[in-house]
């Protein structure tokens, strides 16, 4: 420990502190720009400089050490002229037209402009004008404004991975820049607009919308992935206008994924259904709530007395909140036996009834960064999980080694120990593999399903990292749980957990995918099951299968042949195939719990009020439940809901309703495959009804048009290698779509997104596909 | 080479241009006996960092640093890698000496180059050399692969099991990759921008190894204090102030060029050996050290001797040993411009006071110099300067300080008579009377 004082008050900070630190620690502001705690230290904007006793000029606090028995003064004469002098000099070259700046009234040179500038300027030169960049959809480029203090340079080489910002040319002449001709895209863009102390790069979608001293903000929790980011919504005029993070170090540290952040354009968006609707002799027409209500709850009564509540099912999102899945639930149960489920992509059950508890990270969101090694099973860690792939990097940086088993090459932008790319039938054969070779290390016998594997060097590494000491974990991403064997690679990945010690973990679908499973909203038939068998009536809770199910073809012709469809989501879809659309709250118009992967339980409230006729979907849910004269809707409040669901759990679930551990379940065998396996991933803005609907996302790259991407050498031996445009058929159906020549799909694949319109006619997620050229 | 045989010359002794920088010629020179000597006798590093403290063998660089001191800061026991880096980056305006050690004695800083990876415990050494004149380089790289065939670089120099390469690397041209840590992101292949220090290259330099960064003609000075010990080396110079020192001279002399001259030597006879003041005219100033350092009036520099002590108590600098002399017919206010122009060009752009303020500085003295200058310019432009000295990430910023400060205060009558009447104080016409070079004296 070193003792320092700072302007007369004394404290102890650890070794390594700098003075910047220590002030932090007093509470004391010492000026500052390209100082950020998450950002490596660059000490040129010179704003923190302070007097340090004996140094014969001012430091920068940010970058100084502190010494044993320094003694430093930030407010001294020296001091402050100094901090006045840099502020005049950022100023100069700076256009004072604050009025007309996105930044105002949250800019920090105009806050410390206040404190630190002087009241006209002695610079009569002419003023620096730097050209505007076009950075992509998502960032707005002011670039005049520009203070050069590198923190979105630093953001995108140290937090996101990758250099998509630099200061190119030299002295006056530097400017902050992409290379040439390109944009920024990565998935955690957004947060340099946080960044940016002035007013270079602010948000496009929010530009010129409105000032924020007119915005209120509002707490809430992001349904876009399991995390359970922490948002701050701004509001005026009960419009959601804006989305920034609210610091979490635990969950999202000060960071949100783009997706969080400008999804809520699709709030505004002309998609919105604000009114009830009804199909009358093939027209829809527009109701008041009443009408529709006793519709619905009527087709219901009808179907479960004339078929049994057995052909009664109801389909959630995984991002639906705690209480609509609980009356969710409820109103299934009450209907004498009908289905309810959130697990739309999967379609392996296997683990049904089979698990210790409910799936989930095995692991508290912040013990990750803790972690001496990991391995990522089945995962588009980056676009599935933008914030958790952000902790994995930095956890990497200090030397975590992470490793990744998966069926997509693709960066991930951090270091990783190995990496094994294969196609999704090899996954149990480089499984078994791990567990070989984790069996051998360990000197024990391999269980009958992994005796016969062989054992690459990779899987040899792998299982080494997972065997040696310090905290270690493995992880099952998307790719595991929608995959036809998911039960089969479960039940290899839990012996190679048990043989190396390491911790089991999901990754997790959606927001409250593990609140759904806890609810009970996992119920009855699961969606296979509803969609394969005759499904008479199905109330779809945010959910749209069309893009969503497992299999979305099979998903639409099942809710067609249905005798009636009520959904129940804030935007206009299913018009094909419902007969009832109820417009329900998205998660800014409710009050609601999501559950997080970890366990966190987290409640928000409402920040804007329903748009139009829109009501919160656990009351619309409750006057159901009570119209059906059903028992056990009797709430006055989503907390009353949330503390019967919970069983009056608050901040953390209890422990014993998780557990990743399967008794019962046979490993996996590998599938000898024939042909051209499909790979299938959820692009990062196709994964959920919001930000399906965003148009400022649907403007990036992760947005493009899904093509069918190959491999250059399983293209040359399925001579496409120089095909432009291709046929895909599947056993289900067809679509045409450009080709495009990726090396980071495994070879025998042809990767084709889910969660298009385009590739939903091919119908399952995995299989294989038929390629030809047009 | 403008002096063709300098008695007094240790590091540019018996060399004949062009032909004698190959190795047999060097090594006729006595070259590589330094080398020789250490290995064969056993010298130990501590024996060696003695030695060069008893020399007062200062950093030839710009900052005088003494580099038996600097050289004692690397952690030499510790067995990680760490680096010697050599810069011949020599950017700063009126500095020309370093290119013709390289030129004509490359292999006097190899060797120097192998005595301190020998001392330092460093298997690897760089020379970065600026890309202004690219056959410097390409030279470079041949006395290299000279010494390496001879043996005295590579593995297991002379049969001693003493390992030690070395590396030629270029610049493109930036002034700014002259200070040691952005010549260190300049090599590691990163744009060249000054680290903030601490850490220091001593414990955090390339590669984020230990690395000691000298000047070219610092190195070169080592064989000679090896060969003749280091009270030798002072001797030549005075206290503090060991050695021969190379001063680059440009400006309104007869034979401007280079000279190695002992340190402590009157600047007057520096000027005399320069063949005095062109055309027999009045010096009016001087500035002594590359031009980051303070300028002096001729006269107080008259009674100086050229050594980092005696020009610091004047209130300048020795720097790199850049001396420009300037006559009467200078105007200071353009001078003044064209260095502001320099250092507002070279910043490196990433620190706000001299990205900011050598603009500004540059700006203020264009305006002056051509007619609109306000009254109150002067005060503002020294403020600025006081605004960008000292607070900076670098050196840089204080060398585009020190010139707007020293000039006003030693000239600043010649600025307010700018102000006032728009117009230059030396008449344009002696102004390009004193331009002109004169032919007879270019000859010798
Ligand atoms: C802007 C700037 C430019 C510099 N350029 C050079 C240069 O060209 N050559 C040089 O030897 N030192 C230069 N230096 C000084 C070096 O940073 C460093 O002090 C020197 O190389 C150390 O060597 P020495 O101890 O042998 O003098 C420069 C410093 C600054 C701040
Ligand atoms: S003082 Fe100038 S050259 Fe040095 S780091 Fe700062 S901006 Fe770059
Ligand atoms: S905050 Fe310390 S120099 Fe910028």
């Amino acid at each position: 420990m070193l003792e320092i004082e700072i302007d007369g008050q004394k404290l102890e900070v650890p070794d390594g502190s700098t003075v910047m630190d220590a002030a932090n620690r007093l509470g004391l502001h010492i000026p500052h720009f390209c100082y950020h705690k998450k950002l490596s230290i660059a000490a040129n904007c010179r704003m923190c400089l302070v007097q340090v006793e004996r140094a014969p000029k001012p430091l920068p606090a940010c970058a100084t050490p502190v010494t044993n028995g320094m003694k430093v003064q930030t407010h001294s004469e020296q001091a402050v002229t100094a901090q006045k002098g840099v502020m005049e000099f950022l100023l100069i070259n700076h256009p004072l037209d604050c009025p007309i700046c996105d930044q105002g009234g949250e800019c920090q040179l105009q806050d410390l402009a206040v404190g630190y500038g002087a009241s006209s300027s002695r610079y009569q030169e002419e003023k620096r004008v730097v050209m505007n960049k076009n950075l992509g959809p998502l960032i707005s480029t002011d670039m005049t404004r520009c203070i050069h203090c590198t923190r979105c340079v630093r953001f995108g080489q140290e937090i996101a991975g990758v250099m998509e910002l630099g200061m190119a040319n030299r002295g006056e002449h530097s400017e902050i820049m992409t290379f040439v001709g390109h944009t920024v895209d990565s998935e955690l863009s957004g947060n340099m607009i946080d960044l940016c102390p002035v007013g270079a790069l602010t948000s496009k979608p929010f530009r010129y919308s409105a000032r924020t001293w007119e915005l209120s903000r509002r707490k809430t929790v992001s349904p876009h992935d399991s995390l359970g980011s922490n948002l701050i919504v701004q509001v005026k005029h009960d419009e959601v206008k804006r989305v920034l993070p609210l610091e979490n170090e635990d969950v999202n540290e000060c960071w949100i994924s783009d997706r969080d952040r400008f999804s809520y354009e699709a709030l505004n968006g002309e998609e919105r259904l604000t009114k009830p609707m009804i199909k009358q002799n093939g027209q829809w027409l527009e109701v008041d709530w009443q009408t529709a209500l006793e519709y619905a709850a009527s087709s219901l009564r009808r179907v479960t007395d004339e078929h049994g509540a057995g052909k009664v099912g109801m389909l959630a999102a995984p991002y639906a909140t705690v209480e609509e899945l609980y009356l969710g639930a409820q109103l299934m149960r009450g209907l004498g036996g009908g289905s309810i489920d959130t697990r739309l992509r999967q379609s392996d059950f296997g683990l049904d009834g089979k698990l210790s508890g409910t799936p989930w990270l095995g692991m508290k969101i912040a013990d990750v960064s803790k972690l001496n090694a990991a391995l990522v099973v089945g995962s588009f860690l980056r676009k599935d999980h933008p914030l958790l792939a952000q902790r994995l990097r930095q956890a990497a940086r200090r030397g975590t080694r992470v490793s990744a088993l998966g069926v997509s090459g693709e960066d991930w932008l951090m270091t990783t120990h190995a990496r094994v790319t294969v196609a999704p039938s090899q996954l149990a054969a480089e499984l078994a593999g791990l567990v070989k070779a984790a069996a051998d290390i360990r000197g024990v016998a391999a269980p009958a399903a992994a005796a016969s594997a062989s054992v690459s060097d990779a899987a040899r590494r792998i299982a080494q990292s997972l065997i040696d000491d310090g905290a270690r974990a493995i992880f099952l991403g998307a790719v595991v749980q929608q995959h036809a064997q998911a039960a089969g690679l479960h039940a290899l990945a839990q012996e190679l957990a048990r043989l190396t010690g390491a911790t089991l973990g999901y990754l997790g679908e959606g927001a409250n995918s593990v609140g759904a499973a806890v609810v009970g909203a996992q119920t009855g038939l699961n969606p296979q099951q509803m969609f394969a068998g005759d499904l008479r009536a199905c109330v779809l809770l945010h959910a749209e299968p069309e893009l969503d199910a497992a299999n979305p073809a099979a998903a639409v012709e099942a809710l067609k042949r249905a005798d009636t469809v009520i959904v129940m989501s804030p935007f206009k879809t299913g018009l094909d195939y419902a007969d009832c659309l109820l417009p329900v709250s998205p998660f800014t118009e409710t009050s609601g719990t999501f559950v997080s992967i970890e366990g966190r339980i987290q409640s928000f409230h409402a920040v804007v009020r329903p748009k139009g006729e829109t009501r919160p979907a656990w009351k619309v849910l409750r006057v159901l439940g009570s119209m059906l004269e059903l028992g056990g809707f009797r709430f006055d409040s989503s907390e009353q809901v949330r503390d019967e669901a919970l069983s009056g759990a608050t901040g953390w679930l209890p422990e014993y309703k998780l557990g990743n551990t399967a008794s019962d379940v046979a490993c996996a065998t590998p599938a000898a495959v024939e042909g051209l396996q499909r790979v299938a991933d959820f692009p990062i803005y196709r994964n959920d009804a919001l930000a399906r609907r965003a148009p400022a996302l649907a403007a990036t790259r992760d947005s493009a048009v899904p093509s069918a991407r190959i491999s250059t050498g399983t293209a040359q031996a399925a001579g496409l290698a120089t095909a432009k445009r291709v046929r895909v058929r599947s056993a289900a159906g067809a679509c045409e779509l450009d080709l495009t020549l990726d090396d980071t799909v495994p070879a025998s694949c042809v990767r084709v997104s889910a969660g298009w319109p385009q590739t939903a006619p091919l119908g399952a997620l995995s299989g294989t596909l038929n390629v030809e050229a047009v | 080479m403008n002096a063709p045989e300098n008695p007094q010359a240790i590091l540019l002794a018996g060399l004949d241009g062009d032909n004698t920088w190959g190795i047999e010629h060097y090594i006729k020179r006595g070259g590589y006996s330094a080398l020789r000597k250490i290995l064969e006798s056993g010298m130990t590093p501590e024996q060696i960092i003695a030695e060069v403290k008893k020399s007062d063998l200062r950093g030839r660089g710009g900052a005088g640093f003494p580099t038996g001191l600097k050289w004692s800061f690397m952690p030499r026991q510790f067995p990680m890698d760490k680096y010697v880096v050599c810069n011949s980056d020599e950017g700063e305006p009126g500095t020309f000496k370093d290119r013709d050690l390289l030129r004509y004695n490359p292999h006097l800083v190899i060797e120097g180059m192998a005595i301190a990876g020998y001392v330092m415990g460093c298997t690897r050494g760089y020379n970065y050399i600026h890309g202004e004149i690219f056959s410097l380089y390409q030279r470079f790289e041949e006395a290299l692969a000279e010494a390496r065939a001879a043996g005295f670089i590579g593995k297991n120099i002379l049969g001693k099991g003493f390992d030690f390469d070395l590396f030629a690397h270029h610049g493109w041209g930036a002034y700014i990759c002259g200070e040691e840590t952005a010549l260190l992101e300049s090599i590691e292949g990163k744009k060249g921008q000054p680290r903030f220090k601490p850490p220091f290259p001593a414990s955090h330099g390339l590669y984020g190894k230990p690395t000691t960064i000298n000047n070219t003609e610092t190195f070169a000075a080592i064989p000679w204090i090896i060969n003749n010990g280091g009270e030798a080396f002072q001797a030549l110079g005075k206290p503090n102030n060991g050695g021969t020192k190379i001063f680059s001279v440009s400006g309104h002399v007869n034979r401007p060029g280079v000279y190695e001259i002992p340190l402590g030597t009157p600047f007057s006879t520096l000027l005399e050996m320069c063949g005095g003041m062109r055309g027999g005219r009045k010096l009016k100033a001087v500035i002594p050290g590359g031009s980051s350092a303070p300028v002096l009036p001729g006269d107080i520099m008259m009674d100086c001797t050229m050594d980092y002590d005696s020009i610091s108590k004047a209130g300048s600098m020795l720097g790199s040993g850049a001396v420009i002399v300037m006559d009467e017919t200078t105007c200071m206010v353009k001078s003044l411009e064209r260095l502001s122009y320099f250092y507002h060009e070279e910043s490196c752009g990433q620190c706000t006071p001299c990205r900011e303020g050598t603009g500004w500085l540059y700006r203020m003295v264009h305006r002056i110099e051509h007619g609109q200058g306000r009254p109150d310019d002067l005060d503002t432009l020294d403020n600025v300067a006081s605004n960008i000295a000292g607070r900076t990430i670098c050196a840089l910023g204080d060398a585009a300080a020190f010139p707007v400060k020293s000039f006003i205060k030693h000239f600043r009558s010649e600025f307010e008579y700018h102000v006032e009447h728009k117009h230059c104080l030396v008449p344009v016409d002696v102004q390009r009377e004193g331009s002109r070079i004169y032919v007879e004296h270019a000859a010798c």
